[in-house]
């Protein structure tokens, strides 16, 4: 028997196996392919205060091993998630999930943490300062380290339940931002949001995406994520959740020696609807092929003495 | 709900100019309704390929699809008994509408093939459709024998008038009375000119470029008069009265 249970900031979960934020919805999508209590949990669609529908279609790009997605933060808003998607998410996933956490401005981060934070189903807040897709905020917020200092510092005074940073890898320094996020109170560290990419159709010359850039993810960008994890996870003492093309139960260790924690899912549960599920089953057989007991025994492997 | 499978390739067949007719064989017990689609999985690209069902039964999907970048280019070259790794049961499909007995199933181009088990459909139901088929031109023209064989009224038009009516969809549409609902798939200034053209209900399908086909992305959302609806999800068939043009 192997050991999959890892713990962020004192909240054990079954295995490290996390679906991200955006490429999961609410869980409801997926439920309908698998029993979807099997996941460590997830982190459910990014929220802001009001409801967005968001950017205009084309939103989805195809890239070489990899997509460029610009939704554009599109969710029903905090009151409905609170109202109504937690309470239906009782229907079908029975364990305590992420809420991912978008704003414009320092007071709708605070405005949708502090209420948030009170809802039992909640374990721990992503708050998301790297959405590459949304004018005036989000990555805004989080290729600035003042910035970031100055929203999780709001952030942490009006909750109580662990607050992880959602870091953007396209910035100069993600180390500093990393530090600027812990020392502001940060109880841990999510990372990476997706890099800014661009595709042009060749019938057009004109870009696919309506709004011209967009989020990269997938496969393609698996090494500069497991670079940047490596990086922060040693240079900081909190957990990192390290995220960015994982597709395997392999990808997941390698990111775990990288320093991770726990591994976000994105792109591949679009690809593959029963990605998670398939990584979880097949991550006891990985383990032991590397002869892994316990996955607490190699996260930072990497670059521990 | 859902289901993903693996399927094998029984045919793959050119019938039009880059038009291939290809049959799936596999479980089709999740597919519900016409106008529904599947998303094909193919080697070496990353999204899957969305396509609409033109036909099944219950052994076998029947796609028609346009050879018209890299995913679709790939599939024509693919070899009977390929296998193909397939999402089923997507998308809301159309609602056949009891109280219409006289409908008009308007296809476009590759839009046509979904309207091919609706018609059928239809006419098990007792109903009298009268089928349009628009085309660009003669060389792009397919399925007029197979819609005949149904037996309901077939018009064909092309752009340029190499076969049939020369012009649109809605120069026949123009001609003819008596119908009291429609039901459509094609490009997007096709639906708009047959909404326009109509005046009575239907049901339009749409499409967008998609993330994953099943509801999990918000890749493919648009806003329509009842809210926000994900064209994979809630669609891709819309009614006339909902949709913001």
């Amino acid at each position: 028997m192997v050991n999959t249970k890892v713990t962020l900031s004192g909240w054990q979960i079954d295995n490290p196996v996390i679906p991200a934020s955006g490429t999961f919805n609410f869980g409801k999508e997926f439920s309908e392919f698998y029993d979807i209590n099997i996941l460590g949990s997830f982190s459910f669609k990014g929220t802001t205060q009001e409801a967005r529908f968001g950017n205009p279609c084309p939103r989805i790009a195809e890239t070489p091993m990899g997509m460029i997605n610009s939704v554009g933060l599109q969710n029903p808003g905090i009151e409905a998630v609170i109202n109504h998607e937690l309470p239906e998410m009782k229907k079908y996933f029975n364990k305590k999930v992420i809420a991912n956490i978008s704003g414009f401005s320092i007071d709708e981060y605070v405005h949708c943490c502090e209420k948030i934070d009170k809802e039992e189903q909640v374990a721990l807040i992503e708050v998301n300062v790297s959405c590459p897709n949304v004018h005036n905020g989000g990555m805004a917020f989080g290729t600035d380290a003042n910035n970031v200092a100055a929203v999780t510092r709001a952030v942490k005074a009006v909750t109580t339940k662990p607050v992880y940073i959602k870091l953007s890898p396209n910035v100069t320094d993600i180390v500093s931002i990393a530090k600027a996020a812990e020392d502001a109170g940060a109880d841990g560290i999510s990372m990476i949001n997706t890099m800014l990419g661009m595709r042009i159709n060749l019938r057009t010359g004109k870009p696919i995406i309506a709004n011209k850039m967009g989020g990269f993810s997938g496969p393609a960008i698996f090494p500069v994520a497991l670079r940047m994890v490596y990086q922060v996870a040693q240079a900081v003492n909190i957990p990192v959740i390290g995220m960015g093309g994982v597709s395997s139960a392999e990808d997941v260790i390698e990111m775990m020696y990288a320093g991770a924690t726990a591994v976000q899912v994105g792109a591949a549960n679009l690809v593959n609807p029963y990605a998670c599920k398939e990584i979880i089953e097949d991550l006891p057989r990985v383990m032991e092929k590397y002869g892994i007991k316990d996955l607490n025994d190699i996260i930072g492997k990497a670059f521990k003495e | 709900m859902y289901k993903r499978d693996i399927y094998t390739i029984a045919e793959n067949k050119k019938i039009a100019k880059d038009v291939y007719y290809m049959t799936l064989e596999g479980d089709t017990s999740f597919i519900t309704a016409p106008g529904q689609f599947i998303n094909i999985k193919i080697d070496g690209l990353y999204l899957r390929r969305p396509i609409s069902i033109s036909d099944w039964d219950d052994k076998a999907i029947y796609i028609i699809y346009k050879a018209v970048g890299t995913g679709t280019d790939k599939m024509s070259q693919m070899k009977i008994g390929e296998k193909l790794d397939i999402l089923t049961g997507l998308g809301n499909g159309f609602t056949i509408k009891q109280e219409s007995n006289n409908p008009l199933v308007i296809g476009g181009g590759v839009g046509t093939p979904p309207m091919y088990n609706l018609t059928k459909q239809l006419i098990q139901k007792g109903k009298k459709p009268t089928v349009i088929l628009g085309f660009t031109s003669k060389d792009d023209v397919f399925g007029e024998e197979e819609f005949k064989a149904l037996g309901c009224p077939v018009y064909i038009t092309t752009n340029d008038g190499s076969y049939g009516t020369k012009g649109f969809v809605t120069d026949v549409i123009k001609t003819l009375t008596g119908y009291d609902y429609f039901y459509t798939c094609g490009p997007q200034p096709m639906l708009k000119a047959v909404a326009m053209a109509t005046e009575c209900s239907g049901q339009l399908s749409f499409e967008e470029r998609m993330g994953c086909g099943f509801g999990g992305c918000m890749g493919c959302s648009c806003q329509t008069l009842t809210g926000n609806k994900r064209i994979c999800k809630e669609g891709p068939i819309m009614l006339k009265e909902e949709i913001k043009w």
